[in-house]
């Protein structure tokens, strides 16, 4: 029987409490879409966040989730997932999240490449604690923590995660969700860890990074003529543009890695979620008996 | 002159780190533990690869011994350090075997009573194989002067050196040969202190972490990430070194904040997940302690503890964690802490804590330390036992339960009990999301005061259900005593053997231990405490936390407090003359 999905499978009846106008708004949207066209159902996947106004995103869909603690939701998807890789395990945080707090997670998941996508909603500011520059504020930027302009330069994500060996990076852009599903769906379709940074203007507290801003410098990679996503030195150099011209879609894609959990032979008779299934029916204590033979 | 003692001694090898003496002594216990006899041995090491002096000191007996002891009767002393160091320890017609290079005062040794077996273990190691095999001849030799037979070591040789090869094997089992004899030739007359095997099945050489390891794999966990930190560490490599069809998947994570939230997450997709850290990791671990208590997913945390604070001692003992892990994390949530005192208490905490977990949905700690984690005992096959092991989910939602939900799945339903039951995750009428910040039944975001205060009161509630199934405190001992000794955790051992010592000398002395720590066993320990004359804390810290906790959940105050915190383990006559 094929079913198929329709977005509004992921509906809910939660109060959505961002600003209006947030660029949160289109990646939920275009989350929904993704997940549609994939034909993933609600029970099948799981979407793990951290902590800020982003990470608020698994309560209003209908699909499991997990809202955990700053900057930590790559470390329980990974868990999850190693846990149960039949799970579809996306995590949606936000710069802060992923990039600052949560920065040691991010390079090692990059090189790990498990089987996670993960969409990082980057406003290039702390929003839910209003206003205060974050890892990819661009240097100058004034905050509340940066009265006289952020002195450190900013935060590449995509160039760290090609570094840290990232197979899939791409980026996308909250003023045109149709661009972002076709980008997530990608994501979620490559084997192996997928990064979607995603443009998303706070109109709250950044007033410098807007709708207008983006769009006078975003074009998309798919025009560009003669790009190549699977050539890394051509990656680097994309991952190095950001002022003037600023690229979208996919930045960089090998495919063919193996993911870490296809490589951990202790997965490769089952999960551990269907095995503690097992021992609850059939206790296999027999099994341990030989064990004790290894301390004579 | 000392009269003849059988098969009751300690035996001392120490040398620099690097010279093999963790894998010498334990390949020595094991020719001991293989002729019957009880084996209690304890580590002590530096925070050093090369250079420094460690020491492993095997404690031989016909009946169970709990804890090292003291004085030592035979030292084999690699180093002039070794004897130096252990010189004020050695027991009235004991010896040091020592390879002739090193350089002893003999004089002051032949003055306390003490023999010196100067022996040419290198030439030895260098006529009948090399000279890296002078630990064999110092292990022969040690057999030699007690009089245990050969072939238990040269068994232990076969099995350890096997992968070496047959010419490692040969070369070794030839240096063994000739040390013993020569051993056993010069000196076996002189030394009182013998050893004979005895009659008995194969027993298991465990030690905390293992037995911990092993109670985890029985019940259920199938998942363990951490990141390496001594004295833990050996439990993530024990449970990596599995054979692969048992399905353990263990995971060295990049720091111990992934390490945790890594199996916070694999016990959220359903799996039975654990940790294990030591104190400084455990400090990193204390958000996401919050995370699992407030989205009340199933997680088991092992912290051995070692001497803080900061890195502090890190190959040492310490009981120093105990209020910081029953208070660990902001604001208030359940948790179980469980203080296992001996291995066979070890394996059953590595199984019962998954089940405490999954019943209460919350976190549970079992609170071990180095001296715990590290020393081996003997054991018979039997006490490790498996059809003991009860794997228990709590409350689940059955499948038809869950087909018959009319308004969705409420994973954090009001109940009496305070527990929710759950739902397998990918179940399509249980999709749900779980939140660290205050939710309601369905597990939505929500400030809304009344749903705040009958939230926290159902979780809260669910402490007080699980402390109906705290085990009360254990009393070893006559049941009225003069004297009573009251401790937690890996003091059990030195405690008991202490509470025996002074019984054998004519004093009146039991013992009441708490294994059981939290949620606080208040009723029975306060009726225990009560009928006792007079109370001592016996505890491996300084502010003699445990006795805080009594006096905090009971109003009761101990007598007398004996600490130690030198990173050292209590020896059971450290404390029986701490109490003259």
């Amino acid at each position: 029987m094929i079913t198929t999905i329709d977005p509004k499978t992921y509906d809910t009846t939660v109060e959505v409490t961002w600003c209006a106008g947030c660029g949160d708004y289109a990646i939920l949207k275009a989350l929904k879409l993704a997940l549609a066209e994939l034909e993933i159902a609600p029970h099948q996947v799981l979407l793990v966040s951290g902590i800020g106004c982003g990470s608020k995103l698994p309560d209003y869909m209908n699909a499991n989730g997990y809202m955990t603690i700053h900057g930590r939701p790559l470390a329980v998807a990974t868990g999850a997932k190693l846990a149960n890789p039949e799970l579809h395990v996306i995590v949606a945080d936000g710069d802060g999240d992923s990039y600052g707090i949560g920065g040691n997670h991010f390079v090692h998941t990059c090189r790990r490449n498990p089987n996670i996508t993960q969409i990082v909603e980057n406003n290039q500011i702390y929003g839910l604690t209003k206003g205060q520059y974050s890892p990819t504020s661009d240097a100058g930027f004034i905050t509340t923590t940066s009265p006289d302009g952020a002195i450190e330069a900013a935060f590449n994500p995509a160039a760290i995660a090609l570094a840290a060996g990232a197979t899939f990076i791409a980026r996308s852009f909250s003023g045109d969700p149709k661009h972002m599903a076709g980008v997530i769906a990608e994501g979620v379709r490559h084997r192996g860890y997928a990064l979607i940074d995603v443009l998303q203007p706070c109109v709250t507290f950044n007033r410098v990074n807007t709708y207008a801003w983006y769009r006078e410098r975003v074009y998309h990679l798919e025009e560009e003529e003669g790009y190549d996503p699977s050539d890394r030195t051509a990656a680097w150099h994309k991952a190095q543009e950001w002022g003037e011209r600023i690229p979208l879609g996919v930045i960089y894609r090998v495919e063919g890695v193996p993911t870490y959990e296809d490589q951990v032979k202790a997965l490769e008779d089952g999960s551990p979620v269907s095995r503690l299934g097992e021992l609850v029916r059939a206790p296999a204590l027999e099994q341990y008996e030989s064990l004790k033979e290894r301390f004579v | 002159m000392v009269g003849t003692v059988v098969n009751d001694m300690s035996i001392l090898i120490g040398g620099d780190a690097g010279q093999g003496v963790e894998s010498s002594g334990g390949g020595l216990c094991q020719a001991f533990a293989r002729g019957g006899l009880q084996v209690f041995a304890m580590q002590d090491y530096r925070s050093r690869i090369r250079g420094g002096h460690n020491f492993y000191q095997i404690r031989l007996s016909e009946r169970t011994a709990y804890s090292h002891s003291s004085p030592v009767h035979l030292v084999l002393g690699l180093t002039a350090e070794t004897v130096r160091l252990h010189v004020d320890n050695i027991a009235e017609g004991g010896a040091v075997i020592y390879p002739e290079q090193v350089k002893v005062d003999e004089e002051a040794l032949k003055e306390r009573g003490v023999q010196c077996f100067a022996m040419p273990l290198v030439a030895i190691a260098e006529e009948h194989g090399s000279r890296i095999m002078t630990n064999t001849a110092a292990l022969a030799a040690a057999a030699g002067v007690c009089g245990w037979p050969l072939s238990y070591l040269e068994g232990v040789i076969r099995d350890n050196f096997g992968v070496k090869g047959p010419q490692v094997v040969e070369s070794n089992l030839a240096v063994a040969k000739a040390a013993y004899d020569q051993a056993q030739e010069r000196h076996a007359a002189a030394f009182p202190y013998k050893l004979k095997p005895l009659e008995t099945p194969s027993r298991m050489l465990i030690n905390g972490n293992q037995a911990i390891s092993l109670g985890a794999l029985a019940g259920g966990c199938r998942f363990v990430s951490a990141y390496p930190m001594t004295p833990a560490t050996s439990i993530i490599e024990w449970l990596s070194a599995l054979p692969r069809y048992l399905g353990v998947v263990t995971k060295h994570a990049e720091d111990e904040i992934a390490a945790v939230c890594m199996a916070i997450g694999a016990s959220y997709a359903g799996a039975r997940a654990m940790t294990a850290t030591s104190g400084g990791g455990f400090s990193l671990m204390a958000e996401a302690l919050g995370l699992a208590g407030m989205t009340e997913v199933p997680l088991v945390v092992v912290e051995a503890q070692r001497g803080g604070p900061s890195t502090g001692l890190p190959t040492r003992t310490e009981q120093g964690d105990l209020l910081f892990v029953i208070n660990a994390s902001q604001g208030e949530f359940p948790r179980v802490v469980l203080a296992p005192g001996t291995v066979e208490e070890c394996f059953e905490a590595g199984w019962r804590a998954f089940n405490l977990a999954e019943r209460y949905q919350c976190p549970v700690i079992i609170l071990a330390d180095q001296f715990l984690a590290s020393s081996l005992r003997s054991l018979d096959m039997g006490a490790i036992d498996f059809s003991t092991v009860s794997i228990d989910r709590g409350q689940f939602l059955s499948a038809e339960d869950l087909e018959r939900l009319e308004d969705g799945y409420r994973r954090f339903a009001f109940t009496d009990s305070g527990i929710s039951p759950r739902a397998a995750l990918g179940h399509p009428k249980a999709v749900y999301a779980a939140t660290s910040d205050e939710h309601d039944e369905y597990g939505h975001i929500t400030e809304e005061i009344t749903n705040r205060r009958r939230m926290m009161d159902k979780r809260m509630r669910k402490l007080a259900a699980a402390e109906e199934e705290m085990r009360p405190p254990k009393r070893y001992g006559p049941e009225q005593a003069d004297l009573t000794l009251v401790c937690w955790g890996s003091s059990y051992g030195p405690c008991r053997e202490a509470v025996d010592l002074l019984n054998s000398n004519g004093d009146s002395a039991n013992l009441i231990h708490f294994g059981d720590l939290w949620p606080f066993p208040e009723d029975e320990a306060a009726r225990m405490l009560r009928a006792c004359r007079q109370t001592v804390a016996v505890e491996q810290n300084y502010t003699s936390q445990l006795a805080r906790l009594i006096r905090m959940s009971t109003g009761l105050s101990v007598d007398r407090t004996i600490n130690k915190y030198d990173g050292r383990p209590f020896s059971p006559e450290d404390i029986v003359a701490e109490l003259r």
